[in-house]
């Protein structure tokens, strides 16, 4: 009886939580006036209408889940990143330079390299952040906030200057964008016609590899444990300052990929706006999906979805795309609240109590 | 080329530019004395900005138009407050961990001051703002007067916050119990201080102040809004209370720094140094890295309890 209890309890709450953040969201629709209903409706039905929608929820998945996988890393780890965006433009940069730098590498080549350079600009954009934690305590999601607005002026700087294509400055139209990428830097896409490509794929894959690399390795344990309990962890000899210094270059490298990725299949050139905020979903997308790989890939897919369909609110119904941002700061501030509520066991023992007093059964 | 004058042109510019660092740190430095992490601050900030603004753009031209920036300013204190409530549930009453649910606040506050603002702005406008208000002799000293006495008023009152913050902290008791309750809320308890009741009033004051920077930014400093306005300006607050030791001196000393930091992008433009604009916008935040690597050698540490969310009913 009791567990039915216990089991009613967390329902309970997880029902309020999704109440509290669909609630926020209602309020500022109806503050904007719109109807609240008809736009959860686009929001969560119109991408699916269609082949376009359902291909343009996956190309969003595909960063999401990459970006998201990092975060939980860190997350898992102890220590919070809040860079993926500067590290996801990093990411871009270095993945660009190296493609546009070696044009006539034949595919099989440049195209890994390609990904690999933009891994290892963001894990060396993550590295600062790591080690300014691990070396002099400094605050992680401070610094990387910084570092988000200096890897974006550093982006737009590259952009506008040494990176530009020299095309766009003889027709004097000065878009700062890069050259277009070889060929053979292209991830390939899936279907034609549709922008969906194979970094589908590649995403998934890394979903499992980071499962197995931080449950079933060692080495995974040791950065759950610095994470879980740091205290307890340097007790047993982990040295839990490298733990966090390397999951910062693991989710920097993580959100790097993601932007090497998304350079090469979607965009195909440096521009501005690629990151497109994957960096902050990123960190509702890792939450949401419980911090862990099985849970992450859907959460993507869901806040996937959510991103098109702010799309389409847009146009269908003139709704700001900004309230995507609304919604995401409400659900982390509900999973946050929802989490201590649900890890709470006296607050648990105390509502199972009453919850027995009421219909009966009791305490064993 | 009249160097002096050139200098003085960037501190009439950026000495003003400080306002809004500052109140946003002092109402930060309050939620961290008593033991609240908030960095939802560049969240409320963004809504202090726009609903400073938006009664000027609304009134632009009606009878009550002169009364605009007032009306702004009492509402973006007001969403402040209740934006410092909505934080004081999550992380006092439910006890949710503060760095996380900070950011969560900052999307929210983001999101719904871009969104309200393309339904009921659209794009980038002006408004009339704060006229500057010189005070009569002190502003015609030379060289100080301009910097210092021809602010607007909202300027003065930023600054005026430094020594009314310093008497709240350290001479009322209220600020004792501020200061109890993010050193060791056990004790304040045993001694009858409602933790959980102070913490959620220094969490309504510090969004109060957040809130008031934000519509300092569009009022009196840059006269419109737009999406972007804030630009980290929270986050380098939050910073700046690190840097200012949880001190009001040492705080208004951290935000001219940084405010002068931020006009140095406008000193390269005058002098017509040839440096890539983006590198001078970068400034201030690579600043903040330093001075936060720097400061961790400091002996004085934080408050005790800062970030750790009080359970009373927990055994120790």
């Amino acid at each position: 009886m009791n567990r039915t209890y216990r089991t009613l309890y967390s329902a309970a709450i997880i029902i309020a939580a999704a109440a509290a953040a669909v609630g926020i969201g209602a309020l500022v629709l109806m503050a904007i006036g719109v109807s609240v209903p008809e736009t959860y409706r686009v929001i969560l039905t119109e991408p699916f209408k269609d082949m376009y929608g359902i291909t343009e929820i996956l190309v969003r998945t595909v960063p999401l889940i990459l970006v998201g996988l990092g975060i939980a890393i860190s997350f898992r780890s102890g220590i919070l990143n809040i860079g993926a965006e500067g590290q996801m433009q990093i990411g871009i940069l270095a993945a660009t330079a190296v493609a546009l730098a070696l044009p006539d590498l034949p595919k099989w080549l440049l195209l890994p390299l390609v990904l690999i350079a933009g891994a290892l600009g963001g894990a060396l954009w993550g590295s600062i952040a790591g080690l300014l934690k691990a070396r002099l305590g400094v605050n992680e999601i401070l610094s990387t906030v910084m570092l988000n607005y200096i890897a974006a002026q550093l982006h737009g700087f590259l952009l506008r200057g040494p990176m530009i294509d020299p095309a766009e400055l003889q027709v004097g139209s000065g878009t700062p964008q890069s050259m277009r990428l070889p060929k053979a830097a292209w991830l390939d896409r899936i279907l034609t016609g549709y922008r969906l490509h194979w970094g589908l794929a590649i995403a998934l894959g890394l979903a499992v590899i980071v499962y197995f690399l931080m449950w079933r390795t060692t080495w995974g344990f040791r950065m759950r444990a610095a994470g879980a309990e740091a205290k307890a962890a340097r007790y047993a000899g982990i040295r839990v300052e490298s733990c966090l210094a390397a999951a910062m270059i693991l989710a920097g490298a993580f959100a790097g990929l993601a932007g090497a990725i998304e350079v090469t299949g979607v965009h195909r050139r440096a521009i501005e706006g690629i990151s497109a905020g994957y960096g902050f979903s990123g960190i509702v997308v890792a939450l949401f999906g419980g911090l862990h790989p099985a849970g992450i890939v859907p959460s993507a897919f869901f806040f996937g979805l959510l991103l098109i369909g702010a799309d389409m609110t847009q146009r269908a119904l003139s709704v700001p795309a900004n309230m995507v941002l609304v919604l995401q700061g409400a659900v982390i501030l509900s999973i946050v609240s929802a989490k201590t509520w649900l890890n709470d066991p006296y607050a648990r023992d105390k509502a199972v109590r009453k919850m027995a007093a009421l219909f009966g059964g009791g305490r064993k | 080329m009249n160097l002096l004058l050139v200098l003085q042109n960037i501190l009439a510019i950026g000495v003003p530019f400080s306002v809004a660092l500052l109140l946003a740190a002092l109402g930060e430095m309050f939620n961290q004395r008593a033991g609240v992490f908030n960095l939802g601050c560049e969240g409320i900030m963004a809504m202090g900005a726009f609903l400073g603004f938006l009664p000027s753009f609304l009134l632009k031209g009606s009878a009550l138009a002169p009364w605009a920036p007032a009306i702004g300013i009492a509402c973006a204190a007001l969403a402040g407050i209740l934006l410092g409530l909505l934080f004081g549930l999550v992380t006092v009453s439910f006890r949710a961990p503060q760095g996380i649910a900070g950011i969560g606040l900052q999307m929210l506050g983001w999101g719904t001051a871009g969104t309200l603002s393309r339904r009921f702005v659209g794009g980038v406008t002006g408004i009339p703002g704060i006229d500057t208000w010189p005070i009569p002799g002190l502003s015609k000293i030379p060289f100080l007067g301009p910097i210092l006495f021809s602010m607007t008023p909202f300027g003065y009152f930023g600054f005026l916050m430094v020594p009314i913050s310093w008497y709240v902290l350290f001479k009322t008791p209220w600020g004792l119990k501020v200061r109890a309750v993010g050193t060791h809320p056990r004790a304040a308890d045993t001694m009858g201080t409602k933790v959980a009741r102070t913490r959620f009033q220094a969490l309504m004051l510090g969004g109060a102040m957040a809130g008031l920077a934000g519509a300092y930014l569009s009022l009196a400093q840059a006269k419109m809004f737009a999406d972007d306005i804030v630009a980290g300006r929270g986050f380098i607050a939050v910073a700046l209370v690190y840097f200012g030791r949880w001190h009001p001196l040492y705080i208004l000393g951290g935000s001219l720094l940084f405010s002068i930091a931020q006009s140095f992008q406008l000193a390269i433009q005058v002098l017509g140094i040839d440096f890539p604009y983006e590198f001078a916008v970068m400034l201030p935040y690579v600043l903040v890295i330093l001075v936060l690597a720097f400061a961790k050698n400091s002996r004085l540490r934080g408050p005790a309890e800062l970030g750790k969310p009080y359970n009373r009913e927990k055994r120790v």
